[in-house]
């Protein structure tokens, strides 16, 4: 009995049984990632990088270097997310009638609360994160963010969010309770397992990074831009960027506020959204929707910003109507507040309510419109040249009005009554967040790559990328939106109408068509790699950019620029080019610069240490966590060493390496 | 190099939609027996095609530009294009103008359709086959994980089992017993959502015999996916007669058998309850069925007084729990892990399907009487009924 009580003490609720080594998929899985993880500490250890990593990209303040390791962040999350959605499709495919398919409701549960979670916390976010802290200070044309520890802090934040949704696969369980994780499933009540503990902490831990990068680049953009650049010479880019943060600076503690009351409801019994005692469920459902909806524009905002850049470089032409675009991302950060109720018309607010809030969503629309309006009339009488990213802005043009229109009509609140809930609803946000912020994001990548790393990203293999995203979304969703019309439901696991079955077998084709794609999104980024001299991008510019990042050299080096452009017009380095300004090749001054820190990783790791010891209730270990966390940060507050200044000699060196590239490109 | 998109390749994904959309037409949603579903298949039948007005000429457009102006293929190039005034106007106009359109449909339609407000018989297209007359009424329980079917005018409730009169107007009052369901029977109506502690309404009319399905819409936990029950039309005599055979059964939805309900089970066969207690559906609603538990409004009453009774005079501390004698507080008070012993902790459940607390339904002996507690009616009245 003692013996017992203290393994409680020590490990807490954590025991062998806690380990799913009676799952054969997640021991299947847990392998491989082992695997994996061994050959990459194998390689790491053998090419003696382990320094290398730690000095370069661990501790770096570099906002190209954390944009990129949100990006790889996102990526391995999307390849986890992925295999979680083609679980379900598989699982949908053949469950009907007596065949109860291969996943027991409880797994089947956790699938869809993970690919949901997944993909909009890890997968979308740092993508945008990672993609903002990559171009838009170069754009404005700064040396770095605003804060660049906290950017640090923010990228390892969320990493640790990550680590431990990832630990919830192989110790114990995640939620089932959806990817808001809804009471009253995730009550303590009805879910007492680890699941929804998981949740909280992870995106708890995760939410605080988004939060403070969000802070961060709100500040960058509006002090840190190069002179000359009034608000409306700002590329476009910047402008949605500068909206998207705001309104995540606005939102985020709506949803850390929610959560935190669900875990006073967990940890110590409060009743804010128990179904007794005075609690309310409907109202942790408001909360979290307050947060919901503003997060799709959060995540779309930036996507506009980047089909806007492109479609203007591919084009040839300025973008069409600078101003109403920028006026049209004002409109819509501000009504995206206004929204929220439209996610549950059918609990039943009342007539007048569910007008109000469909009538704003559809007012949405109206800028949103103007947007597509605007990318439209930049290609009318332009040149337009058909490169990987300009043709995801077509794919994405064509694919993203269906999800627009389908929009609108589930803001018509009697059309939402039959249309709620349903698989027409799950098509319409994957038509909107694949066709819209997937596809831009791809776009991105394909776009910023030559200037993150060099050289350009190999196009045969991004035109399989492309047609595997493209043709496998419109086959994986198109039945989704037929059967969803048919009245089929979301979330279910099982369904008796064997007539259906031909249509979830299409999707499930789809989803195989959009695997290749990402298959081959990884090959063409292995290919790339490989082929990189072939590929150097020399110039800086290697798509006739109009921004101003195309005006340093790719990569550009850590200060970005020797001298602070001075900008005079829209399109600063189209403007430049026009006028054939030279860059100066002498007097070169010191440069002011941020100094590498590990305290990030150190905080985040503790963090992540916190959050495994409240989920598994070690609170010797939650408590040990907590008060280092604590020190630690008091103890950073004291380092004074966080600057230094670039020598005159060492700029002159870096610019005399990259100034042949570049005016034997130009 | 591959300058040229091909858009052609695009224009067979473009038809499936369609093919599948007629392929829909002849399903639950887009042929209904009732008319408040046709009602709202309608609005989307115009909603859709209004935003089609823009919708298709975009689409066009889109295609005809990328074509048209792909470098070097003929195309007037204007690097200088980048403003025009009227063009903004129409390209904020236009979508505005279809959505004044569609926002005044949405607004006359929510009322008219609003789940809460009775249907204006006169208003259907069945008046010939609707008399005025008092709506049915239905109470709706989603118990985990089934549905619980109340028809106080005939003294019996069913298990997944609905059946209606065509042409009658049903009126739906429904709650929860723990989770957020949402009630939807596609042939029938909209839906509505289920919650435990809350009451929603739901106004509909069958217009066609016929067996239907129903189900819940919104995941509740491990046995939704089979939480579906049975819709049957029928007109009057039929309904007359269902209700005779459910009285037939024998069985009577007491306490004893609605405690044995409620505990969670998944795929649940259609019953038949005799006899059902006229005051159950309130206590499920209150979260009273348990003897001993006071009711929400009861509840809610004591701290009205404890607070002056004068909603505008409030004192300070109106409403708090008070130590000592304050009245047994509503439901069982859940513990946060962290108040638990480390014997209580090891409790990993690998399954959200839910352990009942062994002593959880166990009635006290003695109900207290000078409460107002409202305790289960005795099996021998439900007899009686």
């Amino acid at each position: 009995m003692f013996d017992q009580s203290l393994a409680k003490t020590i490990f807490g609720r954590l025991t062998w049984e806690s380990f799913p080594y009676h799952e054969p998929i997640l021991v299947g899985t847990f392998a491989v990632v082992v695997l994996l993880g061994l050959a990459i500490v194998a390689a790491v250890t053998k090419f003696k990088l382990w320094g290398w990593l730690w000095r370069e990209w661990l501790t770096s303040v570099d906002h190209k270097k954390i944009g990129v390791m949100y990006i790889i962040l996102a990526i391995v999350m999307l390849l986890r997310g992925f295999s979680d959605a083609l679980m379900m499709r598989a699982q949908q495919a053949i469950a009907f009638g007596p065949n109860e398919g291969y996943l027991p409701a409880h797994h089947f549960d956790q699938v869809f609360t993970a690919h949901g979670t997944i993909m909009i916390f890890f997968v979308a976010i740092p993508l945008i994160s990672g993609i903002i802290n990559l171009v838009m200070p170069l754009q404005i044309g700064a040396r770095d963010v605003a804060f660049p520890f906290l950017n640090s802090l923010s990228l390892w934040l969320t990493v640790a969010g990550a680590l431990l949704v990832m630990a919830s696969l192989f110790i114990g369980e995640f939620s089932t309770a959806g990817w808001l994780n809804y009471v009253p499933v995730a009550n303590l009540q009805n879910s007492p397992g680890t699941g929804p503990d998981y949740y909280l902490w992870s995106l708890q831990i995760a939410g605080l990074g988004t939060t403070l990068s969000a802070i961060n680049m709100v500040t960058t953009i509006i002090k840190m831009r190069a002179p000359g650049m009034t608000m409306m010479k700002m590329p476009v880019f910047c402008w949605t960027a500068l909206c998207s943060q705001t309104l995540a600076i606005a939102i985020f503690p709506t949803l850390t506020a929610a959560f935190a009351m669900l875990m006073l409801d967990r940890y110590l019994g409060f009743n804010f959204f128990t179904n007794d005692l005075g609690g309310n469920p409907m109202m942790y459902w408001n909360l979290v929707w307050v947060w919901g909806h503003p997060e799709v524009y959060v995540l779309v905002l930036p996507v506009f910003g980047i089909y806007s850049e492109i479609t203007s470089t591919f084009t040839g032409k300025r973008l069409f109507g600078y101003s109403s675009m920028v006026y049209a991302t004002v409109v819509i950060t501000i009504l995206s507040y206004l929204v929220w109720l439209h996610h549950f018309f059918t609990m039943g607010s009342g007539a007048s309510v569910n007008s109000f809030f469909g009538i704003a969503t559809m007012v949405i629309s109206i800028p949103t419109g103007a947007k597509i309006f605007n990318w439209l009339f930049t290609m009318y009488r332009g040149s337009i040249r058909f490169e990987l990213p300009m043709m995801w802005v077509v794919a994405f043009m064509l694919t993203f009005v269906v999800g627009g229109m389908t929009g609108v009509l589930l803001a018509v609140p009697p059309a939402d009554f039959v249309l709620h809930n349903s698989l027409f609803l799950v098509a319409h946000f994957h038509n909107v967040i694949i066709g819209g912020v997937v596809f831009g994001l791809f776009a991105g990548i394909e776009y910023w790559w030559p200037k993150a790393f060099g050289f350009k990203l190999d196009r045969k293999w991004g035109l399989v990328h492309f047609w595997g995203w493209v043709i496998g979304y419109w086959v994986a969703w198109t039945p989704i939106y037929i059967v969803g019309l048919m009245g089929t439901t979301r979330r279910v696991r099982h369904l008796d109408d064997p007539t259906l079955q031909p249509w979830f077998v299409i999707a499930a084709i789809g989803a195989v068509i959009i695997a290749i794609g990402i298959a081959a999104f990884i090959i063409q980024i292995a290919v790339s790699i490989r082929n990189r001299d072939k590929l150097r991008d020399t110039t800086g510019d290697p798509w006739d950019g109009r921004t101003l990042e195309w005006s340093t050299s790719s990569p550009p080096p850590p200060y970005n620029f020797a001298f602070t452009p001075v900008v005079h017009d829209l399109d600063a380095w189209y403007d430049m080019k026009q006028r054939n300004a030279g860059r100066p090749k002498d007097g070169y001054l010191p440069i002011h610069m941020p100094r590498n820190t590990g305290m990030g990783v150190i905080l985040s790791g503790l963090a992540l240490v916190l959050g495994f010891a409240m989920v598994w209730y070690i609170w010797w270990l939650a408590a040990l966590s907590f008060a280092a966390l604590i020190a630690a940060s008091i103890a950073h507050t004291f380092n004074r060493n966080r600057d230094y200044y670039v020598p005159v000699d060492e700029v002159e060196r870096t610019e005399r390496g990259r100034q042949p590239l570049l005016t034997a490109g130009a | 190099m591959l300058q040229r998109f091909p858009f052609r390749r695009l224009r067979p994904a473009l038809l499936v939609p369609l093919l599948g959309l007629l392929a829909a037409c002849d399903r639950a949603v887009f042929n209904p027996a009732g008319d408040v579903a046709r009602q709202q298949r309608d609005i989307i039948y115009i909603s859709t095609g209004l935003m089609l007005l823009i919708i298709v000429p975009v689409m066009v457009l889109i295609v005809v530009f990328a074509w048209r102006y792909r470098k070097g293929k003929g195309g007037t190039y204007d690097p200088h294009f980048d403003h025009s005034t009227a063009l903004e106007l129409v390209i904020w106009s236009a979508p505005l103008l279809i959505i004044i359109i569609l926002g005044a449909l949405t607004w006359s339609s929510t009322h008219l359709l609003d789940p809460f407000r009775p249907i204006d018989v006169h208003a259907t297209e069945h008046e010939a086959h609707a008399p005025i007359e008092q709506p049915l009424r239905v109470q709706v329980v989603s118990l985990d994980w089934k549905w619980l079917f109340i028809y106080p005018d005939q003294g019996i409730a069913t298990v997944n089992e609905l059946a209606l009169p065509v042409n009658r107007q049903v009126r739906f009052d429904l709650t929860s017993t723990n989770m957020m369901n949402t009630f939807y029977a596609p042939t029938l109506a909209g839906m509505i959502y289920v919650m435990p502690g809350m009451q929603s309404t739901l106004h509909a009319v069958l217009n066609r015999p016929g067996n239907y399905e129903g189900l819940s819409a919104n995941y509740s936990g491990a046995g939704f996916s089979d939480m579906r029950f049975q819709l049957k039309g029928v007109d009057q005599a039929g309904f007359d007669a269902w209700v005779a055979q459910a009285k037939a059964s024998g069985r009577a939805l007491d306490l004893a058998a609605y405690e044995q309900l409620v505990k969670p089970s998944e795929k649940v066969p259609a019953m038949q309850f005799a006899a059902v207690d006229s005051d159950l559906y309130r206590r499920i609603l209150e979260r009273c069925v348990e003897p001993g538990t006071p009711c929400m409004t009861d509840l809610m009453e004591h701290d009205r007084m404890r607070g002056g009774g004068n909603p505008h005079d409030v004192r300070p501390g109106a409403g708090m729990p008070q130590r000592g004698n304050s009245m047994p507080m509503h439901g069982s008070k859940p513990e946060g892990a962290m108040l638990r012993s480390p014997d209580e902790k090891g409790e990993m459940v690998n399954t959200n399907r839910f352990k009942a607390p062994a002593d959880h339904h166990k009635a006290p002996a003695q109900p207290p009487e000078d409460r107002k507690i409202s305790a289960a009616t005795p099996a021998s009245v439900v007899a009686a009924a």
